[in-house]
Parts: structure tokens; sequence; C-alpha cells
């Protein structure tokens, strides 16, 4: 691969549109699938009964408020590294994307929270820090919106995304570091998931969807960003 | 199929987090391709 070929705006730019259809179209057949295991072959919940169902979309929405952020950070560093043009529209195609699916974890959770907890929404850590995530998307787009010269809204707006990566693993780990309200991790890299094997499966199918998803978006995206600014 | 929608008396909630959370998904592709449309024209 000729990595640095791609790294030019102009030739990324019809490999773009390549990606996204692909995306797209795996988004759709993974949504589908993973929906289908989710209400028709995964049991109901001894303990929730059918309110958990909201899980496959609640706990994919998450990881991707919290991957997308590293991804757009690690993106927006590279462009400070070796200032690529296209690395900062990167960033800049994945913000709202992320933003999106932030706000979908915690409206999903709320709805959540209230036949379990009843209430809708908690003042804990792990709530908190996924609302301060939602307000680190929209700093970074505000602020990059705020500054008329590009470069230097691309820098600030770097700056900005790297520095609220500190808030990341904070999210992750508040479940373990405070006591909340909110459960600990279904599922971890040290333990085998604390769930059915349909319900697991269900939400992982949807969590590749929406990876795909995320994909699609933000090519598309891109190409706007590239079209506009050539 | 009435008992499918009723979500065991959880409709409210689960219904209304998929259907939000849809309706945003294609709010988002609906203004990227608003925004593609402008660019080309």
């Amino acid at each position: 691969m000729k990595w640095f070929w791609y790294a030019s705006p102009q030739t990324f730019f019809p490999l773009a549109g390549t990606i996204a259809r692909i995306a797209a179209v795996l988004a759709a057949v993974l949504a589908l699938a993973g929906l289908y295991v989710g209400f028709f072959v995964a049991p109901t919940d001894a303990q929730q009964g059918e309110a958990y169902r909201i899980i496959y979309i609640h706990v994919p929405a998450a990881w991707m408020s919290m991957f997308l952020y590293v991804v757009m950070a690690a993106w927006a560093a590279l462009g400070l590294a070796f200032n690529t043009r296209l690395s900062f529209m990167l960033a800049r195609a994945l913000a709202p994307t992320g933003a999106l699916f932030t706000f979908i974890a915690l409206w999903t959770g709320s709805l959540w929270g209230r036949p379990t907890w009843g209430t809708y929404w908690v003042w804990d850590a792990r709530l908190t820090s996924e609302l301060v995530l939602l307000f680190l998307y929209f700093g970074f787009m505000a602020l990059q919106a705020s500054i008329d010269e590009r470069r230097r809204a691309d820098r600030a707006g770097a700056v900005l995304a790297i520095v609220g990566v500190v808030n990341i693993p904070i999210i992750y780990y508040s479940v373990k570091w405070w006591n909340t309200l909110h459960q600990g991790a279904s599922v971890s890299f040290s333990k085998a998931p604390s769930m059915a094997a349909t319900m697991f499966t269900g939400m992982i199918l949807v969590a590749l969807a929406f990876w795909m998803y995320s994909i699609a978006v933000a090519m598309m995206r891109v190409r706007c960003e590239i079209a506009e600014n050539p | 199929m009435k008992e499918f929608f009723a979500m065991g008396g959880y409709a409210f909630y689960v219904w209304g987090a998929y259907g939000v959370t849809f309706a945003l998904l294609a709010v988002e592709v609906f203004l990227i391709l608003k925004r593609k449309r402008e660019t080309k024209t």
C-alpha cells in the first residue's frame, strides 16, 4: 500500500466513495442481523423483562462514542505531527457522528434507567463523564467553526481533542473507581461476557453495524470536506 | 404481533430508544446528502 499516495485529499476522494458504499451495505446487513437476533432469538431477561432490549443500541452506541473520540483525536494528532490536511479533514468528519452516538448512548440510557432504576437521570460518575464527552465533541466543533483561518482552526481543535482524551479512561473505569448506580461492564477483556450467548451475539452485530455506519458516514462527510476545500 | 409491540409493558422505553436512534441516524445521512448536493452545484 502506498499510504502517502492516499494522504493527498484528491487521490483519497474516489477511494473514500468506494469505502463509503461498501460500509453502508455492510452496516444495513449487520444491523438487520443484529436486530433479528436481539428481538427474535435472544430470550427475555429474567430480572428486567423486555426493557433490557435497549441494550442492543445502548452499549454499542456507548462504545462508539468513546472509540470515535479516540480515532478523532488520533487523526488530529497525526495532523499536528505531519501537517497533513487530510488528517484534519478526517477529524472534522468524525466529530458530528461521535457526538450523535454520545447523545444516543445518553438518550437510550435514560430510557433504560427509568424502568430499572426509577429515574431518567442521576449525577453519577458514569453518566456525568459521558455527558462531559458530549460537551467535548460540541467544544471541538464549536471551536473549529469559530476560527476563520482554516489552519489555526484545525490546530486549536486538535489540541482540544488531544487533551480531552483524558476523559475516555475516566468514562471506562468510572464504574470501578466510584460507587455508581450504573452497573459494571457486561463485557470486558478479562472475563467471559456475563450474559446469554445470543444476547451477546446480537449486541456485537449491532456494534459492528454502528462501526460500518460510522465509516460510511465519515467517508461521505470527508468527501464533502474535500469538495468544499479543493 | 400485538404482544411484540407491547414489549411486556415497556413499549414506551424500548420503542422510544429505538425510534429516536433511527430517526437521528436518518437525519444525519439526510444532512450529509444535502450538503453533498449543495457543493456540487
